[in-house]
């Protein structure tokens, strides 16, 4: 099936839209400032003839003309991280301070945990949490490689995350960087529209939404969630928030979105959603020239 | 303890053999448990699981062997999980946490010579000043590959910080083993690239 066509009523220019689809992404990385710093970083970039191009909305992502940024001193080093300029979105919208205790509840392979580890000023505490054993390894390395000490490592169903080890202390601020659909990456994988299936995408919700209700029941009354897909689906996205959102005490924010985006949509496919749903923000590939991200803030409490 | 062990290194380094659970007849004592992070005692005076090292000694350790000031680690925590596997995470966090990981891996103590972690060595390494040996580009592309080479080296025998010049500082890449004029990378399997080709 055409799985794009399916969402182009949603688009302001469908044309636009599938032709940024068909191309692939540029290499970006992420300076991990915990070990070094944008300058030292893209000066060792200069030394080995590898050119860079920073973010126009943000110095710590360069844009790289190799695909090879692995055989890089600096990237054996821990100062840079592979990791697609859309991608850096949920950690900024989550925005945690110094010191602050916070979730990541589906972290593997940890690009977004180190993320906010390097948010955290790498003190306070991270918790990176992963259902899928095989991917810990993965998590832990990039982790390790990146020199994230602020960190610890859980596996276990994000449904029913555990407080215990934490003595029921709360969380300030949890990321849900839910499992999805995925369509978002097919500038890197085109072949994630072959799997799509809309069953697989209505067991999807029901996870994500019950991961989103336990995110919330973990985190402290004023702290935050935020809600992030790769998805362009509704049914994964504003669905899943309008389910969750009848059932706990958050509300939608809005929030600045570092990237052009477009709000949430309050129906589809005959269903009609919670207005706030419009907070959230859909990042098309065509608005930015990256992949596709849905981003929601919810804060928690009255 | 044996931090500082004058004799000479044997080339595995590796403590794996050192059991950590004390003699049977001692059962009801605290022992380590694989499972769990528990944090590293202040001193000796503090101990309760029999051979667990102190922050106090590695704080020593550090200092004593690569010049690393013990305020290096004021803002972390050192913890055990498995018998002679030292971690440091940040900030203070509850005891005992059975988690996968706790912030770095950072030293083995299990062995008669302690060893610094690769990871460890990355992270903390900038504040050595001891037992750093400074290579060229090629043997540092050669100990990033894992392999063994020659190197000047005028100093002790054992683990040293392997660092070279990146951006135009000295940056440590990981620990070296020297031996009778040969410096053996002990970079894991997992972290070893081949940097390079012409420009890189």
């Amino acid at each position: 099936m055409d799985v794009l066509g399916r969402y182009e009523p949603l688009v302001d220019d469908p044309a636009a839209f599938r032709a940024a689809c068909e191309r692939p992404l540029p290499y970006t990385v992420r300076v991990n400032t915990i070990k070094s710093s944008v300058e030292r970083a893209t000066a060792a970039l200069d030394e080995t003839g590898v050119g860079w191009t920073a973010a126009a909305w943000n110095p710590r992502l360069l844009e790289l003309d190799t695909d090879a940024p692995g055989r890089t001193w600096p990237y054996f080093l821990g100062w840079l991280h592979g990791q697609e300029a859309v991608s850096a979105i949920p950690a900024l919208v989550l925005d945690p301070q110094p010191g602050e205790r916070v979730w990541d509840a589906c972290a593997a392979p940890g690009s977004k945990a180190s993320q906010l580890a390097e948010l955290l000023g790498d003190a306070g505490r991270l918790v990176a949490n992963d259902a899928s054993l095989g991917r810990l390894p993965a998590l832990r390395a990039n982790l390790d490689r990146l020199g994230v000490t602020c960190a610890a490592v859980t596996h276990g169903d994000a449904r029913t995350f555990s407080l215990a080890p934490f003595a029921g202390e709360r969380f300030d601020r949890v990321l849900v960087d839910a499992p999805c659909s995925g369509e978002g990456t097919v500038r890197k994988n085109p072949a994630v529209l072959d799997d799509w299936s809309a069953s697989s995408a209505a067991g999807l919700a029901d996870l994500q939404a019950g991961i989103l209700r336990r995110a919330v029941e973990v985190t402290r009354p004023g702290g935050v969630v935020v809600y992030a897909t790769c998805t362009f689906a509704p049914e994964e996205n504003e669905a899943v928030l309008d389910r969750v959102l009848g059932a706990v005490d958050a509300t939608l924010v809005p929030f600045d979105c570092p990237l052009a985006a477009e709000p949430g949509v309050t129906g589809w496919e005959g269903e009609t959603f919670d207005p706030s749903v419009r907070h959230a923000r859909r990042i098309w590939p065509h608005l930015n020239d990256t992949g596709g991200f849905f981003v929601a803030r919810l804060a928690v409490g009255s | 303890m044996s931090a500082e062990g004058p004799d000479r290194p044997r080339p595995d380094g590796d403590g794996s053999t050192d059991g950590g659970d004390g003699p049977a007849d001692e059962a009801d004592r605290p022992v380590n448990d694989p499972q769990r992070f528990e944090r590293l005692p202040a001193t000796d005076a503090d101990r309760r699981v029999e051979d667990r090292p102190t922050r106090a000694a590695v704080l020593a350790y550090f200092d004593e062997r690569f010049g690393v000031p013990p305020a290096t680690f004021a803002d972390h925590t050192f913890w055990e999980k498995g018998a002679g596997s030292v971690w440091v995470a940040a900030g203070d966090a509850l005891t005992p946490l059975a988690v996968e990981a706790l912030g770095l891996r950072l030293l083995r103590t299990g062995g008669r010579h302690w060893k610094p972690t690769t990871d460890g060595v990355q992270r903390f390494g900038d504040a050595a000043t001891r037992n750093v040996v400074a290579v060229d580009r090629e043997a540092a592309r050669r100990f990033v590959r894992g392999e063994d080479g020659p190197v000047e080296w005028d100093g002790d025998w054992g683990y040293l910080v392997v660092a070279t010049a990146v951006a135009g500082d000295p940056a440590p890449l990981g620990v070296g083993l020297f031996i009778d004029g040969t410096l053996r990378s002990q970079v894991p399997k997992g972290r070893r690239r081949s940097l390079g080709g012409r420009q890189l």
